[in-house]
């Protein structure tokens, strides 16, 4: 049997029947991490002798009994956004090529108390910011479902290796989609939680108000346990809110019937791909039959959305993306005169196009003068967005939806022109501005083959609402792998 | 175009950004900066008076705790990292003349 085609939650549990060792898991994620990185590259960074170490040293504290969590022993890949101490973390910029991080990430140290043996650090757009993973500084991503498409992102590298085999499971980040659109674009799942639900310490941050780390994996019980696992109030991170529940798991069951779904007009009309509009309306009929109460109606504002989001996340990354300056960790430009030579060769040489096109937007709008129309304009709209879903809210328990308009665009078309690129996360990213949750599901394929996705949005906390939907959703159909996942290992 | 990036503004904005472009990159960022606005500018048809600036979806203030020291001193390995350090320090170019 070919361990790597189980879901993270059978292989656990095969783990703590001793039907398979966590070394032997390990090795197998490795095995085919390298025999598939010269045709995916989903990673930036593997970790074989860290893997095997850590294997070792958690196949221990499973037979001694200490770890009995259904993830533990599980091998899995984290996004290179997220600080792993002494694991080189770059972003997928040269600007970090060489940062070892002194310490973990709180959703880091979350995952390895679960048991988990981390493979290595994932391919992503340079700190997160763009939509197909071709502008990391490392080279791009291919999609397992056809090598021609890009995965999406800027968690493709997350999603792409969990597509392929290579790890049963990941962790991204999403600031604007980055993983619910590359999930859809691989046929994997991956949820985006409630702002505050799991620790942004340790995420290096692009926009700190709308980022959330979240898990990627094969379907939506495997979502579910990760999220368990990694969710934690920190006080570490002043925005991290102390939930009253993190019992996700319960919500794991086949019943839809007398749950409220809305479909948002404004979601289905000029640019939505009718393949993807087929697929999505599909699956809004399947829930109805299983008892769902199914409606449409307008959410509005939907295409302020992207607009604000421009603004706040710039603005945001022009803050944070101040402190790589040569100083204290990263590059330093070879060449320079002076203090604040060194500073602007450093980030010049360091920063890629699109990093550079985010700064330079996110100064204009803070600088004086330019402020109140532009920044406290999109703050404000950030208002007005979070009331319409609030309205929503009150008559619906989830929203249903198309996660992307189309499925994976081809690599090298999306690039030249970047507001087209932007127009892409139009269903994605007014949940980041809300602050809500959403799971991203596949729910069929396009006529070129290319998998589809299926987003349910809920309610701030209400995670276990969207859990049920796309549990029930996902009774209904079978887990779809794509050929280079099938193929006979060597 | 409606909205024109003078250079004037690309070089302000560049020093507010510590960004040192090339001509090309300057030439592409008036561009890019000015159809980005011209997008940004459909905010405008929305009515917000009276809307409060929303930057924290839900109510927190300010988060407090107590001024406790709860890690030691890691110097060693926070200056792994420098690109250059000196004498248990960062070492950067000379600011003061």
């Amino acid at each position: 049997m070919d361990i790597m085609s189980l879901t993270a939650l059978e292989m656990g549990r095969k783990i703590k029947n001793k039907e398979i060792g966590v070394v032997e898991a390990a090795k197998a994620a490795l095995d085919r991490s390298e025999a598939l990185e010269s045709i995916v590259h989903g990673f930036v960074t593997l970790d074989g002798e860290g893997a095997i170490r850590s294997a070792q040293r958690i196949q221990k504290l499973i037979d001694e009994g200490t770890l009995t969590g259904p993830l533990a022993g599980v091998p899995m890949a984290v996004k290179d956004n997220i600080c792993t101490k002494g694991l080189l973390t770059t972003c997928s910029s040269k600007i970090l090529y060489n940062f070892v991080p002194p310490y973990s990430a709180q959703a880091v140290l979350n995952m390895e108390k679960a048991g988990a043996v981390i493979i290595g650090k994932t391919n992503m757009d340079e700190f997160a910011m763009g939509s197909t993973t071709e502008t990391s500084a490392y080279g791009v991503t291919r999609n397992p479902w056809n090598m021609d498409h890009v995965p999406g992102g800027s968690s493709g590298g997350s999603c792409a290796v969990v597509a392929s085999e290579e790890v049963s499971y990941s962790l991204g980040s999403d600031t604007g989609g980055s993983i619910r659109q590359p999930s859809s674009f691989c046929g994997v799942t991956g949820i985006k939680p409630t702002y505050g639900t799991v620790s942004r310490y340790g995420l290096i941050a692009y926009g700190s108000s709308l980022d959330q780390i979240g898990p990627v994996a094969k379907n939506v019980s495997d979502c579910t346990a990760i999220l368990e696992a990694v969710a934690s109030f920190d006080k570490k991170d002043s925005t991290s809110v102390l939930r009253e529940n993190y019992d996700f798991s319960s919500a794991l069951v086949d019943d839809v019937k007398g749950m409220k779904i809305g479909i948002p007009r404004d979601y289905f009309g000029q640019g939505l791909d009718e393949d993807v509009k087929a697929a999505v309306m599909a699956a809004a009929s399947i829930l109805e039959q299983k008892g769902a109460i199914v409606e449409e109606f307008d959410l509005s504002l939907t295409e302020y959305a992207i607009p604000a989001y421009y603004v706040i996340a710039s603005a945001e990354a022009s803050s944070n993306l101040a402190r790589f300056d040569g100083v204290k960790y990263g590059y330093r430009a070879p060449e320079f005169e002076g203090l604040h030579e060194m500073y602007k060769k450093s980030r010049s040489q360091g920063f890629g196009a699109e990093v550079k096109r985010r700064i330079m937007l996110g100064s204009f709008v803070l600088s004086s003068g330019y402020y109140d129309a532009y920044y406290l304009k999109a703050l404000r709209t950030k208002a007005l967005i979070k009331e319409a879903f609030d309205k929503a809210f009150a008559k619906y328990d989830i929203i249903l939806g198309p996660v992307a308009p189309s499925t994976a665009p081809r690599l090298g078309e999306s690039l030249t022109d970047p507001i087209k690129m932007y127009l892409g996360d139009i269903y994605t990213i007014a949940v980041n501005l809300a602050g809500l949750p959403a799971i991203s599901l596949p729910c069929g394929r396009d006529k070129k083959g290319l998998p589809i996705g299926l987003q349910l949005i809920g309610d701030c906390f209400k995670e276990n609402n969207i859990i049920r939907a796309a549990y029930s959703f996902e009774q209904t159909r079978e887990y779809e792998r794509p050929e280079i996942a099938k193929e006979e290992r060597r | 175009m409606s909205n024109i990036i003078t250079d004037e503004t690309i070089e302000y904005v560049s020093i507010l950004a510590k960004l040192d472009l090339s001509e090309e990159e300057r030439e592409q960022a008036k561009k890019d900066m000015g159809s980005m606005l011209d997008y940004i500018d459909k905010l405008n048809e929305l009515n917000t008076q009276g809307v409060e600036p929303m930057s924290h979806i839900f109510p927190v203030n300010n988060v407090f705790r107590e001024d406790v020291l709860e890690n030691g001193d890691d110097r060693d390995n926070l200056l792994s990292n420098a690109p250059q350090k000196k004498d248990g320090c960062y070492k950067v170019p000379k600011t003061v003349e």
